[in-house]
């Protein structure tokens, strides 16, 4: 599946005839691909350590709303794997993302005192569990089906968590207390928001190295040649559907880590971000920073809150209006997102 | 249009699949009436040239022009209103519709009435008894070769100036073979155009008036198709195996 | 547990008419998708929307019937515009796109009626009150009107797009969109007229329904799940297909929801749906999987 016109062979290209460089016979390829690689990692760790110094010069509000940019950023991440790499829209990932705030609110609550390393594995099983058991049904469909069922599925978690008010706390979503930094018998510090930035921080960039290698394993390359031409991938060979089962359990666990830190971040989990429009926003946040990046979701999910916030200053809480519109507009003249013109060179 | 000035006339056009540049610059004309062969092997682009002209193609280079005012720029449904009609390589009639509502997409026409609609139906079900005896069938339902048939009878309804014909012939009997040579020259009776692609040599130079042969997406033989014989080196050199 | 015969002939009757407005709406959502491959999220919005222009039209005249011909108009063009501005350039790409539009296109037209209405619930007057003995309860005729009407428009749609040139447009674009175009038909203007036509049965459902439940921004979502569910289950591009699985889907909530909460009943469309795509993917009523 291929978004955007970039790869689709369209009838009606009117291209002049492709440059040397295009046919890939470039002169020097080994050279400039460490080079490039240079240039990433400078790249990347300037980013990153703007991203440490940022709460040290952010006023407080400021700080909390970039570690939130993070945790969607995650989120969105973990659905790229799916939607980018895998070529599988998934709207479903908001019950990984909801089923891992229950599931860190349920470490949090249930056990005294309320530990982070409980909080992470409980989060982490639950949404795993749910991955698994979305994946085991969804699939053997393709695209639209996929779609559609994922975005059912969420239904039915919001459904059950909104209904069984007794395990979930229903409507109202379950609080609980934010845990310290603890290293068990050693140091124990409650988090502050600089320090629940960092951790964040770490976690999510620890997450981005993960899938990265993911994505450049041999594994991720079966993913992207699924992406590409799943028949032909399983004429190959490929037994596609484990491929695929695996792929949306590792997106539903990094989703669902996105779902403890904001568990952690916020203290309180609700049925609401199990609801599937959160799912669609995922999805908007995947297409507006390019999907197929990594990298481009969390900036997409950073230019949807910084819109949002700036749209709810003018215009009160109608400012999905204006957004609406924007996305709307990036769909039709923007297809590749902010960042998809650094798609391949994100991805060497 | 005036006299001696070509009906469909094709000028140096480009076009591309992805980054794969199918027709090098082909040119070529088809004159008011005229029957006009394309030859060529299988993938150098005779298809792709018809779909050029029909717009469902874009060339990226190079102008169509019919009764001599470009045609580039139309949207498909707009040319065919102009009075081209189309018969695809897998005839593609619509598979759920009827016969007699494949035949009426060609025939709902604006400034057609329902007086010549109906001479029309009847002399197409004379010339095709067999499909007048599907007439209620649906079209996914007929033979290949009645399918084919069809394909052109819903051109014909058309009343077109010139028809489209991609391989008509493809996967069928030799009986209906000698079929749709007999509507070709039914056709060229009428005075509507034909601009045949076709993999049959021997009916291309018995039908045709005059013959392209394509080679690599490119015009590489012309000549009236009475100077040709199907043992002619040029034939064995650019469609022999 | 026993349930007592008369609920659930209640529940029966209920389960029909839901589902007559179900069919409705889906068969809009049904026919644009089997024409263009689009998926249009924002159906729910154009359902709600009717309803709403039925309150305003229905204040402005006093007419129920005139309200719901203004409805049925109005978002017609509604449709037709958003069609032109947002799904016409996305027509030859991934399919994806006019999901992530049409998306868009809801969140937007939601927010819109929030704030142009605020989020209380209106009201729509029924047409006509009074109710029928059906042995021996009392049941309400408009509700039987509602089921009724629904039905006549969708056999209306089936007459216009089996005879008629139009219908014919429309059903041999949706087979084969490029061989229409070569075949002279308009093809740009028919894929605007479907959608027109969709919307406007939305919009119609939306006011048909108002009565039952009162109108407030966010009522289209509930419906646009169970419109999926239902194109899916019938079919997709399959409008007799559609009518039988809404009926089905909405008896089965109805009778779901004399055991549980009619959230949770809800429940039971979505376990259809996954059974359907188990065993038939291709739709509960098509015979042939492809």
């Amino acid at each position: 599946m291929s978004f955007g016109a970039e790869n689709a062979p369209h009838p009606s290209a009117s291209r002049a005839s492709p440059s040397p460089r295009e046919r890939g016979e470039g002169w020097g390829e080994g050279q400039s691909s460490d080079r490039r690689a240079l240039i990433y990692w400078s790249g990347f760790s300037v980013v990153v350590a703007l991203l440490i110094i940022a709460p040290l010069v952010l006023p407080e509000f400021w700080r909390r709303f970039l570690t939130e940019i993070l945790i969607w950023g995650l989120l969105a991440m973990s659905s790229d794997l799916l939607i980018g790499y895998t070529g599988m829209v998934s709207f479903g990932h908001s019950a990984f993302f909801g089923l891992g705030m229950y599931g860190a609110a349920a470490a949090l609550l249930w056990f005294e005192p309320p530990s982070l390393w409980l909080a992470i594995p409980c989060g982490l099983i639950a949404a795993a569990a749910v991955a698994g058991f979305v994946a085991y049904f969804s699939t053997r469909l393709r695209d639209i089906y996929f779609a559609i069922t994922t975005l059912i599925f969420s239904q039915i978690f919001y459904v059950v968590i909104f209904t069984w008010t007794e395990m979930t706390g229903g409507e109202n979503g379950l609080t609980f207390s934010r845990p310290p930094l603890a290293i068990p018998g050693i140091i124990s510090v409650a988090f502050d928001s600089r320090t629940l930035h960092w951790f964040v921080l770490a976690v999510v960039t620890l997450s981005y190295l993960i899938l990265r290698r993911v994505t450049q394993s041999p594994f991720g390359m079966v993913l992207q040649s699924i992406r590409e031409n799943e028949t032909r991938t399983r004429a190959i060979g490929y037994p596609i559907e484990r491929y695929k089962i695996v792929a949306v359990m590792l997106s539903g666990l990094f989703a669902g880590l996105a779902g403890v830190l904001y568990a952690i971040q916020n203290r309180f989990a609700a049925p609401d971000f199990v609801f599937f429009l959160v799912s669609g926003e995922v999805v908007i946040f995947n297409v507006l920073g390019g999907i197929g990046t990594l990298v481009g979701p969390i900036v997409g999910a950073a230019f949807f809150l910084l819109l949002r916030e700036g749209f709810s200053r003018f215009l009160t809480e109608y400012y999905l209006i204006p957004l609406g519109l924007v996305f709307i507009a990036m769909v039709i003249f923007v297809p590749q997102g902010l960042l998809g013109f650094a798609r391949r060179w994100l991805n060497q | 249009m005036s006299p001696g000035e070509p009906l469909v006339q094709v000028d140096d056009i480009h076009t591309y699949y992805g980054k794969s540049h199918v027709l090098h610059g082909v040119s070529l004309e088809v004159g008011k009436g005229e029957v006009v062969g394309l030859l060529g092997r299988n993938g150098v682009g005779k298809s792709t040239t018809l779909k050029a002209i029909l717009g469902l193609v874009r060339p990226s280079r190079g102008r169509v022009l019919f009764e001599g005012r470009p045609i580039n720029q139309l949207p498909t449904h707009r040319l065919v209103r102009l009075g081209l009609a189309y018969v695809p390589e897998d005839r593609r009639i619509f598979p759920l519709l009827t016969v007699a509502e494949n035949l009426r997409t060609g025939l709902d026409r604006r400034g057609v009435t329902a007086g010549r609609k109906r001479q029309l139906l009847e002399k197409i079900y004379e010339y095709f008894p067999r499909l007048a005896e599907r007439r209620g069938q649906p079209g996914g339902t007929l033979s290949g070769g009645e399918q084919q048939m069809l394909a052109i009878a819903r051109a014909m309804m058309l009343e077109p100036k010139i028809i489209l014909l991609d391989e008509p012939t493809e996967g069928l009997m030799p009986r209906m073979v000698a079929q749709i040579s007999e509507v070709i020259d039914v056709l060229h009776r009428e005075d509507v155009a034909v601009l045949l692609v076709e993999q049959n040599v021997p009916l291309t130079l018995a039908a045709s008036q005059r013959i392209y042969i394509l080679e690599k997406g490119l015009v590489r033989y012309h000549a009236p198709a009475a100077a040709l014989r199907v043992e002619d080196a040029v034939i064995h050199q650019y469609l022999g195996v | 547990m026993y349930i007592p015969f008369d609920q659930l002939l209640i529940q029966t009757i209920n389960g029909v008419v839901t589902g007559m407005i179900l069919a409705l709406v889906a068969s809009g959502l049904t026919l644009i998708f089997g024409i263009m491959d689009v998926v249009n999220f924002a159906h729910g919005e154009l359902f709600m929307l009717g309803a709403y222009v039925g309150v305003i039209a229905l204040a402005a005249t006093g007419d129920f019937w005139v309200a719901l011909a203004a409805a049925s108009v109005t978002i017609a063009l509604l449709g037709a515009a958003i069609y032109l501005t947002t799904l016409r350039p996305l027509l030859g790409r991934d399919p994806l796109t006019t999901i992530l539009a049409t998306f868009g296109v809801s969140l937007v037209l939601q927010n819109y009626a929030l704030w142009q209405f605020g989020p209380v619930a209106r009201k729509i007057q029924q047409p006509f009150t009074g109710q029928f003995t059906l042995f021996y309860l009392d049941y309400p005729w408009y509700r039987l009107a509602i089921a009724l009407i629904s039905a006549g428009i969708i056999g209306a749609l089936w007459l216009f797009l089996k005879y008629g040139t139009f219908g014919i447009w429309i059903r041999a674009t949706t087979q084969d969109r490029v061989m229409a175009q070569a075949m002279g038909i308009p093809v740009p203007w028919v894929l605007m007229a479907v959608f027109a036509i969709g919307a406007a049965m939305a919009g119609a459902s939306g006011v048909l329904f108002g009565p039952l439940a009162g109108v407030n921004p966010t009522m289209g979502l509930d419906w646009i799940l169970r419109a999926f569910i239902v194109v899916v289950v019938g079919g997709m591009g399959n409008l007799a297909g559609s009518v039988a699985a809404a009926i089905l889907i909405s008896l089965l909530e109805a009778y779901a929801s004399l055991w549980v909460s009619p959230a949770q009943a809800v429940i039971v469309s979505f376990v259809v749906l996954i059974l359907t795509l188990l065993f038939r993917p291709t739709g509960l009523f098509v015979a042939t999987p492809k």
